[in-house]
């Protein structure tokens, strides 16, 4: 039997999974603890959308422990993914759309370094983005679908992927690969200190990426106790035995948002939007000196973004849940 | 059916200035229908479904790429993207983007809606590459659902008309549309769907039924074929009758304004 190298082996897949401590055990760690759970070459999935739930205090971690070549993917990439390619963290990253948010217009960073050919952006429909990830997550090799058929969207990554006739009905469909990520980097608002997470709001595509990957950093606006999960089961969403690691780290997101809690801090997106626009080298790399690598901790980090920011992100957050 | 490109001018033009973006969702919103499931960009897209929702379809449906199903936007609280805690107020549901996405694969989807960077003569859409993919002039942010969409559902598209924009053949077919024409799309195992309107500033397009070529439906007050022609990269056909659109009306504006009091979207 013949395995398909851009799927990883399924006796692979259950080895490592089989290897793993999947005890109920407590794994709760620093942000510089978790990133020795990151190597260089790992392909990491990052979990949230856009400018939301996105783990900006793992990716700030990651970035300051001086990773490389890391293959990164993730369902649509925002300001993480200027500051992968920046950083040199990254030159490779999978995603269906690149772009801090719309309504900031088009990366600078991503087309200085994609036309360029700095670093690569491997353009899938957002469906299949998720449909691979589901594939990983459910232990299959690959996931038909009725769309990247057609388009040079599907042409353009024609080698990674495979065209079937279904043997029920005739019909050509699109055969997509399953991503089993080494690492999935997941923000939530709460979990235990096993690693049992629940999480407000839009899911993203947060759980088939904690099903999928080899290991799950998991942060946390606030761990909390075991019995307090086992109150609310039913908002229970990753289970802990997927989970590698749990840090603690409040506004976890920032300057990105977090369902319930915080919104985004517009104007610091419009600042980095701006510096990075003016020129797209210097601009974030003085961001990250500023932000990334100048401050001494997370809170350090956070103080930088200012409490006038932090309350104003907060106030408007927490809002969803007036009536 | 009845369609907003058949409505006759009986007034004259109202003397309130309206923007593009404005002409675009209020022309879009007109062809919505009550119950119907859009799913929808954000921007111009959200607003029109919205706006319709407001005026005459209540059991509209908005589906959001983010994940999620019914929302009621908040005025002045309009979300910069599909995936925000905003899109989600008033919701029915949320679910996962993979789940709300599959729902165009079931065929739950009435109109996927969204905007546009460039179109061509077959309403293929390119939202990845201007230029020569392997060496591009600039690299666009890409599909996100874009490609699964418009695979999917029938599409409405709205956009400034301009020549750069309305090319023969685009760049890369991102959200394919009837690709090279005729019956290409269906050949090429796409099914179902395909673009049905584009909307712009000038005009509403729809698409021969034979050769899937784009032509003029309707026209804005005041503007002429010549105008349309101008600002096309390609030879436009044109129906037999064309409509003349009724410019946006007070409520419609007044609604708009109500849901964009910043011009976020609308300026």
């Amino acid at each position: 039997m013949s395995s398909d190298p851009l799927v990883k082996p399924y006796s692979a897949l259950r080895r490592e999974t089989l290897e793993r401590d999947r005890g109920l055990r407590e794994k709760v760690m620093s942000l510089e603890e978790a990133t020795t759970l990151v190597h260089d070459g790992d392909h990491v999935a990052i979990g949230g959308c856009t400018v939301s739930r996105t783990p900006i205090a793992m990716v700030w971690a990651l970035i300051r422990a001086g990773r490389r070549e890391l293959v990164v993917s993730r369902s649509i990439t925002s300001t993480e993914g200027d500051l992968f390619f920046a950083s040199g963290a990254s030159r490779h990253i999978v995603t269906s759309w690149f772009t801090q948010g719309i309504v900031w217009g088009v990366s600078k960073v991503m087309r200085h370094h994609t036309e360029n050919k700095l670093a690569r952006f491997e353009e899938w429909s957002h469906m299949s983005m998720g449909l691979r990830y589901r594939a990983g997550a459910m232990g299959i090799p690959f996931m038909p679908s009725r769309t990247m058929i057609g388009s040079d969207v599907g042409k353009r990554v024609a080698d990674e992927t495979r065209v079937m006739q279904c043997p029920f009905t005739g019909e050509e469909l699109a055969l997509l690969p399953a991503l089993n990520p080494d690492v999935a980097l997941i923000h939530v608002q709460r979990c235990d200190a096993f690693g049992n997470a629940q999480l407000d709001g839009l899911q993203f595509m947060d759980i088939d990426i904690a099903m999928a990957a080899t290991r799950v950093i998991l942060t946390t606006e606030r761990v909390v106790t075991n019995d307090q999960i086992r109150r609310t089961p039913d908002r229970t969403r990753i289970p802990f035995f997927t989970v590698d690691a749990v840090v603690e780290a409040p506004f976890g997101c920032a300057p990105h948002e977090c369902y319930g809690l915080y919104e985004p801090f517009f104007a610091h997106l419009d600042h980095y939007a701006a510096i990075s626009a003016r020129d797209p080298v210097k601009g974030p790399q003085a961001y990250l000196d500023e932000y990334y690598y100048g401050p001494k901790t997370w809170s350090d980090y956070l103080a930088k973004l200012g409490m006038e920011a932090v309350l104003d992100a907060s106030r408007r957050g927490r809002s969803v849940y007036n009536d | 059916m009845t369609d907003a490109t058949t409505v006759k001018a009986e007034t004259a033009p109202r003397e309130d200035a309206f923007t593009t973006s404005e002409l675009l969702a209020v022309m879009a919103s007109r062809l919505m229908r009550n119950g119907q499931i859009v799913f929808a960009g954000i921007g111009v897209p959200l607003l029109a479904a919205t706006l319709a929702q407001r005026l005459f379809a209540p059991q509209l449906t908005i589906l959001f790429e983010g994940g999620t199903i019914g929302p009621f936007i908040v005025p002045g609280e309009l979300p910069p993207s599909t995936n925000e805690q905003r899109c989600t107020r008033r919701s029915n549901m949320v679910l996962p983007i993979t789940d709300v996405l599959l729902l165009l694969q079931r065929g739950y989807v009435d109109i996927g809606f969204m905007g546009g960077a460039q179109i061509d003569r077959f309403g293929n859409l390119n939202s990845s590459f201007i230029g020569d993919p392997e060496d591009p002039k600039i690299r666009l942010p890409g599909t996100g659902g874009g490609n699964d969409i418009s695979s999917l559902t029938n599409m409405i598209v709205a956009m400034k008309h301009e020549k750069r924009r309305f090319v023969a053949d685009v760049d890369f077919v991102t959200s394919p549309g009837w690709l090279k024409g005729g019956r290409s799309r269906e050949a090429a195992g796409l099914t179902h769907g395909g673009m049905w309107r584009v909307v712009t500033d000038l005009a509403i397009m729809g698409f021969d039924e034979e050769t899937r070529e784009m032509k003029v439906l309707g026209m804005h007050h005041g503007v002429t074929r010549e105008q349309i022609q101008a600002n096309t990269g390609f030879e436009l056909g044109f129906a037999k009758e064309i409509g003349i659109t009724e410019p946006p009306g007070a409520a419609e504006l007044a609604v708009l304004r109500e849901l964009d009091p910043d011009a976020l979207y609308t300026a």
